[in-house]
């Protein structure tokens, strides 16, 4: 049986937040090896262990995982946190989408000068309470189940948890509007406590 | 059984044409509404038919689909374009996701202004020639096979195809050093549905001519 992955990325959250993020979900302990400077990422580079000379890089089950979508498909298959067939996958894969489209536009914050940060932390603001939480809202109003897909625990649970974490960090009334999602945010909370317990990555945001 | 899958975009390749190249690939035969202004991108938005207010948008088994990805994932799961199993999944998906960073500096390349065109150019066939085909190289290399994974068709291969096709329409030298991916062009190429698609009256659009961009930008801002 494989040891624990690896997470070889810098300290911060960047790309891979949401790989700590399914894993911690998932209840799978890892390891992460931090690239502390230009060198290490050099090394891993001529080691050939990055398929495009990027990180995130996950080594998994004989595997050097890289892409972070790649990565967390294969977590989602492997713990099933994927659906129960094509459908809905499909449904997974469109809530997912829509919530790295998100979580995207806040990650390039730190590295925007300060006047295009607050234009855009007002569009992020926008997108999230006119496009993107209404949608999720609503499917949980639609069917009124706990989770998003297949009244099962998914990968579009988690990112999302993660999306409105990310968001209220910028602005904390974020979902106001959105009571559902209150409700599920602190419903994933509360069932992934003994995870997240164990998962020093996340307990130290 | 429903009918043909539906494809909403505008009349130009942009972030449809991956679509467009699996199904044609897998051989399903679709539909194209294409949008022409402003105002049918407002129709659809209106009719609630775009999850997040964005195309591309694909009718399919009674599902309005919408994002890329999970669009791409789909079809390449109904139609057996996947793999066997995860791990070989994970291999199409890794190569997949590199050649979409590739795509995505290609697609952009026809809207950037004159003056930065030949430093874009030059930017792109830097990022393939250097990071992206060769791993496609040796991946065929080591295992020798005609297809990327599993020895079998899958949506890796054809990404690869696309990506390169456009790769020689920028720059017909783009393979040069590459020669088993020119030898998997030339298989690839001679598959009777990518065959049929490459031929002139499919679905396959062409390269945006300048006089359409204005066009294809008031659509969409």
């Amino acid at each position: 049986m494989a040891g624990k992955p690896k997470l070889h990325y810098t300290r911060g959250r960047g790309k891979m937040e949401s790989i700590r993020w399914l894993l911690a979900a998932a209840g799978v302990e890892f390891e992460e090896e931090f690239i502390e400077k230009k060198e290490d990422l050099e090394k891993l580079r001529n080691d050939g262990s990055l398929l495009f000379q990027q990180v995130p890089m996950v080594e998994i089950d004989g595997m050097k995982m890289v892409q972070t979508r790649a990565i967390l498909c294969y977590i989602a298959g492997k713990y099933n946190l994927y659906g129960k067939d094509l459908k809905e996958r499909a449904w997974i894969d469109m809530y997912v989408e829509g919530t790295t489209d998100l979580m995207g536009m806040i990650m390039a914050l730190p590295f925007q000068a300060a006047d295009v940060k607050e234009k855009n932390i007002a569009l992020i603001t926008e997108r999230a309470t006119t496009r993107y939480f209404p949608v999720y809202e609503k499917a949980l109003k639609d069917h009124g189940q706990d989770y998003l897909v297949g009244n099962k625990l998914s990968w579009a649970d988690i990112h999302l948890l993660e999306a409105i974490l990310m968001t209220e960090e910028l602005k904390s009334d974020i979902l106001s509007a959105f009571p559902l999602l209150q409700v599920s945010d602190h419903l994933i909370s509360a069932w992934n406590v003994t995870h997240t317990f164990h998962c020093p990555a996340l307990k130290a945001r | 059984m429903s009918g043909k899958p539906v494809l909403h975009y505008a009349n130009t390749r942009g972030r449809m044409e991956s679509v467009r190249w699996l199904l044609a690939a897998a051989g399903v035969e679709f539909e194209e509404k294409f949008l022409e202004k402003k105002e049918d991108l407002q129709k659809l938005k209106s009719d609630g038919s775009l999850l997040f207010q964005q195309v591309p948008m694909v009718e399919i088994d009674g599902m309005k689909l919408v994002q890329t990805r999970a669009i791409l994932n789909y079809i390449a799961g109904k139609y057996n374009l996947y793999g066997k199993d995860l791990k070989e999944r994970a291999l199409i998906d890794m190569y997949v996701e590199g050649m979409a960073d590739l795509y995505d500096i290609i697609m952009n390349h026809d809207f950037k202004p004159a003056n930065e065109k030949e430093k874009d150019l030059a930017n792109i066939m830097d990022k393939a020639t250097n990071r992206y085909l060769p791993v496609f190289e040796k991946v065929l290399k080591d295992h020798g096979h005609d297809f990327l994974v599993g020895n079998k068709l899958s949506k890796a291969d054809v990404s690869l195809l696309e990506n390169i096709l456009w790769l020689e329409e920028l720059k017909p030298d783009a393979l040069a050093k590459f020669p088993l991916l020119q030898s998997f062009k030339a298989r690839m190429s001679n598959m009777p549905n990518i065959k049929k698609f490459l031929q002139p009256g499919s679905a396959k659009k062409p390269l945006i001519q300048e006089k359409d961009i204005p066009n294809v930008m008031a659509i969409f801002h």
